[in-house]
C-alpha cells in the first residue's frame, strides 16, 4: 500500500530552515528510508520564494500570480512517497521524519488504488 | 420463533459475535466483509439450530459457516475478488484460521479489534461507537438511540470509520510489548468515554435505552480477560465498578442529582463495590501505578466511608498529588481543591480554586463554578454563591444536575 507523506515544516528561522531541525537529521533520516528500500519517490521542494501559482477561470483565461506565500502557517515543504504494508508503519516513518518535530506535522495520505489500473 | 425467544438467542450470540467478527476481520483485512458474514452465519444459526438441535462445536460451526458465505462473496463480487483474494490466500498460509478449542468456543482475538477500534487515526467520537458495535455486539440503532442521536447520523459515521480502517488500510493487530504502553491508554480512554457518557446522556428521555456505563464494564470485562498482567485495565475497571456502585443513590424522586454527601448509601450495590475493591489491589500492587488506579483507589475510599465526615481526607488528598503528579490537569487541580476543602475547610479550598480561575479547560466546566458555590456557601458568602450557582446552570448541560443545581440557588436566595 502506498502512502504520500506530506510535509509542512513548522517554524522557520530566518535563512528559512525549521527550527530546532539540522541538516544532518534529514540527511541521516534519508539515508534510514532510502535504506529500508520502501521509497518510490521524494523530493524536497525548494524555496517558497520561487512558488508560481496558476488558475484557468471558466473562460478559459489563465491567471498566473507570483506565490503563493505563507498564506498558511504551515509551508509544503517536500514528500515521501512510501510503500509499506499498512497505516501503522506509514505512521512510523513519519513519526521519525524531522519534519514531524519543531511544531512542524506530515500528513499521511493514502494514494488512491484502481483496481485494473 | 416469537420475538422474546429471539431475543434472548440474540444476547446469546453477542459474545460470539465479537470472536467471530475479530477472527473474520483479521484474515480477511476487511470489516465490512467480516461484519456481514458474521451476521449471516449468526442468522443461519438462528434458523438451523432449532431445527437440527445445536451442534456439537458451536464455534467450529459459526467459523465454517461465515468463511464459506465470505467465499460465496468473493465469488459473487469480482471486485471482491480481485482485490481480496491474494490477500486471503496470503493470510491464510501465514496465520491458517485457528481451530476452536475442544469445548466449542472460538479462540478469542479480540484484542486486536479493541486497537484497531481505538486506532488513533480515527476520529476520537467514532472510536467510541466502533467498539460498542464491534466488541459490545450492539445493532447501529443501539449504538445511535444510546448516544441519544439519530440513526442515520450514527450510520454515517461508521461507515465514515470503516471506510477509513479499509482505505487507509488500519492493520487488525495486536501492537508489540514496546509499543503497548502508547497505545494501551488510548483503548481505555475509549471504554472509559463510553461509560462517562453513559453518565451524561442519562438524562435523555429514552427510557429504554442502552446503558452505555454497563456496556463499558462488560467491555473492560473482556479486556481484563485479554490482558491481565496490564494493570490499569484492573484500574479502570475497578474506577467503573466503584462509582457505577453508586448510580441508584445518585439520582433522586423527580430524577435530580444527588450529591455524594447526600447519598443514601445504604442503596449503593455493596457486591459491585466489593469487587472493585479487589481490583483496586490488584491496581496498585507490583510497580508504579497508572491514573486509573489512583482514581479507583480515591473510589474505593468514598465507598468504604459510613459518610462524609468519616471519609478519609487525608488519604484522598495525598491520591490526588500523586495523580497531579501522573496528570497535571486543572480538572484533576480542581478536585484536589475540594478534597482540600473537606480535610482544611472551606477557606482552604475556596484560595486553590481561586488559583484556578482563568484556566481555559475550565471555563466551560461546570464543575468549576459548583465547586466555588458550594464552598461559598459554607462560608456564608450567599450572593457570591448564586452567582456561582447561576454560572454553574449556564454551563451545565443535563437536566438531572440542572435540577440540583436550581434547588441549591433557590436554597441560597432565600436564606
Amino acid at each position: 500500500m502506498k502512502y504520500l507523506l506530506l510535509i509542512n515544516a513548522g517554524e522557520l528561522d530566518g535563512g528559512g530552515d525549521v527550527v530546532g531541525c539540522e541538516p544532518e537529521d534529514w540527511m541521516r533520516f534519508d539515508k534510514e528510508i532510502q535504506g529500508s528500500g520502501v521509497v518510490v519517490a521524494a523530493e524536497s521542494l525548494a524555496d517558497l520564494v520561487t512558488a508560481t501559482r496558476v488558475q484557468v477561470a471558466n473562460d478559459g483565461k489563465r491567471t498566473v500570480t507570483d506565490g503563493p506565500f505563507a498564506e498558511t502557517r504551515e509551508v509544503l515543504g517536500g514528500f515521501y512517497v512510501i510503500d509499506v504494508p499498512d497505516l501503522d508503519v506509514a505512521l512510523d516513518w513519519a513519526a521519525k521524519c524531522p519534519g514531524s518535530r519543531g511544531g512542524g506535522s506530515i500528513d499521511v495520505r493514502p494514494v488512491a488504488e484502481f483496481l485494473g489500473g | 420463533m416469537n420475538g422474546r425467544v429471539e431475543a434472548s438467542v440474540e444476547a446469546v450470540f453477542r459474545e460470539e459475535r465479537g470472536r467471530l467478527l475479530a477472527a473474520l476481520a483479521r484474515r480477511f483485512g476487511d470489516l465490512d466483509l467480516a461484519e456481514e458474514v458474521t451476521s449471516e452465519a449468526i442468522e443461519a444459526a438462528l434458523v438451523r439450530w432449532p431445527v437440527d438441535g445445536v451442534p456439537p462445536n458451536p464455534g467450529g460451526w459459526l467459523m465454517t459457516t461465515a468463511r464459506r458465505k465470505a467465499v460465496d462473496r468473493l465469488r459473487r463480487d469480482q471486485v471482491y475478488a480481485a482485490k481480496l483474494a491474494v490477500l486471503q490466500v496470503e493470510a491464510d498460509r501465514a496465520d491458517p484460521f485457528p481451530a476452536p478449542t475442544v469445548a466449542g468456543e472460538l479462540p478469542d482475538e479480540r484484542l486486536q479489534l479493541f486497537f484497531t477500534c481505538a486506532h488513533p487515526a480515527l476520529a476520537a467520537e467514532d472510536r467510541g461507537a466502533l467498539t460498542l458495535r464491534c466488541l459490545a455486539g450492539l445493532t447501529t440503532p443501539e449504538v445511535a438511540r444510546a448516544y441519544l442521536v439519530p440513526d442515520a447520523t450514527m450510520a454515517k459515521r461508521i461507515v465514515r470509520a470503516k471506510k477509513k480502517i479499509r482505505e487507509a488500510r488500519i492493520p487488525f493487530r495486536v501492537p508489540g510489548p514496546e509499543e503497548l504502553p502508547e497505545r494501551l491508554p488510548g483503548v481505555l480512554q475509549v471504554i472509559y468515554s463510553v461509560f462517562t457518557e453513559g453518565y451524561v446522556a442519562s438524562s435523555g428521555p429514552l427510557l429504554q435505552r442502552i446503558d452505555l456505563a454497563e456496556e463499558a464494564i462488560r467491555l473492560a470485562r473482556i479486556l481484563r480477560r485479554l490482558l491481565p498482567a496490564e494493570r490499569e485495565v484492573a484500574g479502570l475497571l475497578a474506577l467503573m465498578l466503584l462509582i457505577h456502585a453508586r448510580h441508584e443513590a445518585r439520582t433522586g424522586a423527580v430524577g435530580e442529582l444527588v450529591l455524594l454527601e447526600d447519598q443514601d448509601r445504604g442503596r449503593w450495590d455493596r457486591p459491585m463495590i466489593e469487587e472493585g475493591q479487589a481490583l483496586v489491589v490488584a491496581a496498585l500492587t507490583g510497580g508504579a501505578s497508572g491514573p486509573y488506579g489512583v482514581q479507583a483507589a480515591i473510589a474505593a475510599l468514598h465507598d468504604e466511608a459510613a459518610d462524609v465526615a468519616s471519609t478519609d481526607w487525608p488519604q484522598i488528598v495525598a491520591l490526588y498529588d500523586v495523580l497531579f503528579a501522573l496528570e497535571p490537569s486543572p480538572i484533576v487541580a480542581l478536585n484536589r481543591a475540594a478534597a482540600m476543602a473537606m480535610r482544611d475547610g472551606p477557606e482552604a479550598g475556596l484560595v486553590l480554586l481561586d488559583e484556578l480561575a482563568g484556566e481555559p479547560r475550565l471555563r466551560e466546566y461546570h464543575p468549576y463554578p459548583m465547586a466555588r458555590a458550594d464552598l461559598l456557601e459554607r462560608l456564608g458568602r450567599l450572593p457570591e454563591a448564586a452567582a456561582a450557582y447561576r454560572e454553574a446552570l449556564a454551563l451545565a448541560r443535563t437536566e438531572p444536575e440542572r435540577a440540583h443545581l436550581r434547588e441549591r440557588l433557590k436554597t441560597v436566595e432565600t436564606s
